[in-house]
């Protein structure tokens, strides 16, 4: 089991987690990824790593509550605990020597930009981010992702917080305004993604995505997360999770996420409001409840 | 107790069957297929070995069990002592009584085989692991005082399984590092609950926790730590690689990336490891078969456990495409006749050149070639040849590719002062198993290419002689 240190909602069905994983904490770098399994009948599920403390042995992840399994874990709170985890995997991102970044986050995608935007800019890259959600409540992480950013445009599609608009139609201004943009790179939806890519291929800018396809390993050994890149089949657990927008096929990619749809809304049914259920279920991460010692390691009374 | 019969005797009594699950029935579920010989039936099989006095059969066993020696034990009643004898060679007769080719190594060596049918020294070996499991007492062999040495095992398959026994046995600190959430390797994600239950393995693997070995999950050595590190920081005087070949082959024809299309790992793995087969209680999900066109593309055993899992997942139809014929096929002859026995349709000498799908990314059909048998090839089997305008289009819903796997690079590109081949598979003495690094060993499929379990163990086993000799001279 691995314990959560700290767990805080970012915005709604947005928690962030701070997860003990010392080995994790100690060699993870920007861009890569760790897969979760919450409890022992639960599915893996890869989660970018937003941050980690190699001292303190943490890792960070920010999770959007989609479908069953992220819903469950968004459930779990500080002292409770995550059956499984494992990483870093996947490739670490390119941050060296690149000029002038342009970071862009849509919704939960900023949690997994940040860590790069972040590194590009300790690498000495010029750093502009865009950050992009549907509505103000949605926008996270702005000021983390300020501190990472020469410049930072927020972006919401009804216009409650910051600029009224896309992330899309912020680059098109920045490209239209002869900003010399060497590289952008994009998280978030998958047709968010598609839409930076279009955008930014009449210019010529090369643009990189962050993919977060259907897995089961992590490590190269299933197949699942195979994605087309340049008419090629790629796996995004080890040739990715990083690739070349202009050369993914995203509508393949779309149709293989929507793979298992049917059994997805099943299971997301199940728990439907049953509280119940889920804590039957979430039963095992809660360690503080079953073992009350773990509690007073950590500093905490029980009486 | 039983007397030894004379020899006469001996070769009368015909080969006892193993008792079954009835095909019909077993098809719908993923309950194991061979029930286990009973008591009687162990008897008398076991009176028929000749007790030769140079046995062949050991030198067709991997791990060289003292055959003769467990079967004589099992003749005088003294079950866990036969099993204690099988578990001085042998870290999993349990399960290797189940999964090993015996056809083509104890069994295909025996004299007994020449004139009648061999022995059934692999249901023997089943029935005394069985009977020792059942009994609740395992005859685990003793420990060697600690030497103080730690030895890292990188892979709980077989191959790290069978060098972790041995050595702890041999007193040394063994660790087993596993990069999924389960200890067992291939034996837990791919072969399947009907061949080889799980719980068999789990209780394996608690064996050998008894017996010292520290088991970690959810380390992806390359990843999560690398060799260097075990060996530099951690305070390791010897690595074990034995990773297996993980990564799956597909046939790189068009249509591969239809909604329907698996690699044999991931199906098996969805459905083994994740428990797929038990949506209620289990979250991954798996392609819905019930009452589908689902074809497995291959002949190996690993196609045949793929084959079978989708006929007991609900599959209408269930087939075999397979680019040679029956006589090719490299899976144990058990598991084809099981599947003929089960209702899957072989479609031998026919190779997919195309997969067709729908708008919405589904497969909904496979275009075929027929094939026929030209001359033998550098595996000595005849080669395939496609036959020119038999191409044909068959409805399919779903396809496994179990075509075979290739090398996993991730410990190895992590490792750039150890030596792989053109493959990507680790250079490693056959009889050391030695890598081109100091205090490195490997073996198991990442050094030979995919193989067997018991192949496996026996690169472990040679490996963790090796690596004793290693850790107590301190030569390289």
């Amino acid at each position: 089991m691995f314990a959560i240190k700290e767990a805080r909602f970012l915005a709604q069905d947005i928690k962030l987690f701070r997860i003990e994983a010392p080995r994790i904490a100690r060699r993870r770098q920007a861009g890569q990824f760790v897969i979760v399994r919450v409890h022992e009948h639960g599915e893996r599920i890869p989660l970018t790593i937003a941050d980690s403390d190699a001292e303190e042995g943490t890792v960070t992840i920010v999770v959007q509550g989609v479908g069953k399994t992220t819903r469950l874990l968004n459930m779990l709170e500080a002292g409770d605990a995550v059956c499984d985890i494992v990483g870093p995997l996947g490739e670490a991102s390119e941050v060296e020597g690149i000029g002038t970044v342009v970071v862009i986050g849509g919704g939960v995608g900023t949690a997994i930009a940040y860590p790069t935007a972040v590194a590009m800019k300790q690498a000495g890259n010029h750093v502009i981010s865009i950050v992009g959600a549907r509505t103000s409540d949605l926008i996270i992480l702005e000021d983390e992702v300020r501190a990472a950013s020469s410049e930072l445009f927020v972006m919401t599609d009804d216009g409650s917080y910051g600029e009224h608009g896309f992330v899309t139609q912020k680059l098109q201004q920045l490209i239209d305004q002869g900003v010399p943009i060497d590289r952008v790179l994009a998280i978030g939806p998958v047709p968010m993604m598609r839409a930076v890519a279009e955008t930014t291929r009449p210019a010529g800018i090369k643009t990189i995505v962050s993919l977060n396809p259907i897995m089961v390993d992590g490590t190269g050994m299933c197949g699942g997360c195979r994605v087309t890149v340049g008419g090629e089949s790629k796996f995004a657990c080890v040739d990715g999770p990083e690739f070349d927008a202009h050369e993914v096929d995203f509508k393949t990619l779309m149709q293989r996420n929507a793979l298992y749809r049917q059994q997805e809304q099943a299971e997301l049914a199940q728990i439907a409001d049953d509280p119940d259920r889920c804590e039957r279920e979430l039963a095992p991460c809660r360690l503080q409840q079953q073992h009350p010692e773990v509690g007073q390691r950590v500093g905490q009374t029980t009486d | 107790m039983a007397e030894k019969l004379p020899p006469k005797e001996r070769m009368k009594i015909p080969r006892q069957g193993m008792p079954e699950q009835d095909a019909h029935e077993r098809a719908h579920n993923f309950t194991e297929v061979n029930l286990g010989l009973e008591v009687a039936a162990a008897e008398h099989e076991a009176q028929r070995c000749l007790t030769c006095s140079d046995p062949k059969c050991v030198g067709g066993c991997p791990v060289g069990v003292q055959i003769r020696e467990f079967v004589d034990l099992v003749v005088a009643g003294d079950y866990l002592q036969a099993a204690a004898k099988i578990r001085e060679d042998n870290v999993l007769p349990a399960v290797t009584g189940r999964v090993c080719p015996q056809e083509n190594q104890c069994e295909g060596a025996c004299v007994l085989g020449k004139r009648f049918t061999s022995l059934a020294i692999g249901n023997l070996e089943r029935f005394v692991a069985d009977y020792e499991r059942q009994a609740g007492q395992v005859g685990l062999p003793e420990r060697a005082p600690l030497t103080g040495k730690k030895v890292a095992i990188v892979g709980s398959g077989p191959a790290g399984l069978s060098c972790a026994g041995d050595l702890v046995q041999r007193g040394h600190d063994v660790t087993v590092f596993e990069a999924l959430h389960e200890i067992g390797g291939v034996l837990v994600y791919g072969i399947p609950e009907f061949r080889l239950p799980k719980d068999i393995v789990r209780e394996e693997v608690d064996n050998m926790r008894k017996m010292g070995v520290d088991f970690q999950t959810n380390v992806v050595v390359g990843k999560t730590v690398t060799i260097d590190e075990l060996m530099q920081e951690e305070g390791y005087d010897a690595v074990f690689i034995a990773t297996g070949a993980g990564l799956p082959r597909f046939l790189n024809i068009p249509g591969e990336h239809y909604g329907g299309v698996y690699s044999a790992n991931e199906f098996l793995t969805r459905v083994n490891l994740m428990k797929a087969y038990d949506p209620d209680e289990y979250d991954s999900p798996i392609y819905d078969c019930r009452g589908k066109n689902v074809a497995v593309v291959g002949g190996g055993n690993t196609a045949m456990d793929a084959v079978r899992s989708a006929l007991r997942l609900g599959a209408g139809n269930a087939y075999i495409i397979y680019r040679r014929s029956r006589e090719e096929m490299p899976a144990r002859a058990e598991e084809v006749h099981h599947a003929e026995q089960e209702g899957v349709q072989f479609m031998n000498l026919h190779n997919p050149v195309e997969f067709l799908g729908n708008d919405d990314g589904y497969l909904t059909a496979v275009r075929l070639i027929k094939m026929e048998l030209g001359e033998p090839d550098e595996s000595g089997r005849r080669r395939p040849v496609e036959i020119p305008g038999s191409e044909f289009e068959m409805p399919l819903d779903a396809v496994i590719i179990a075509v075979g796997t290739g090398a996993n690079p991730l410990v190895q590109s992590t490792t750039p002062d150890m030596a792989t081949n053109q493959r990507g598979y680790i250079v490693a003495d056959e009889e050391t198993m030695r890598t081109t690094k100091r205090g490195v060993f490997a073996g198991g499929d990442i050094v030979s290419g995919a193989a067997t379990v018991i192949l496996a163990m026996g690169a472990g086993r040679k490996a963790a002689a090796s690596v004793h000799q290693f850790l107590t001279t301190g030569e390289w």
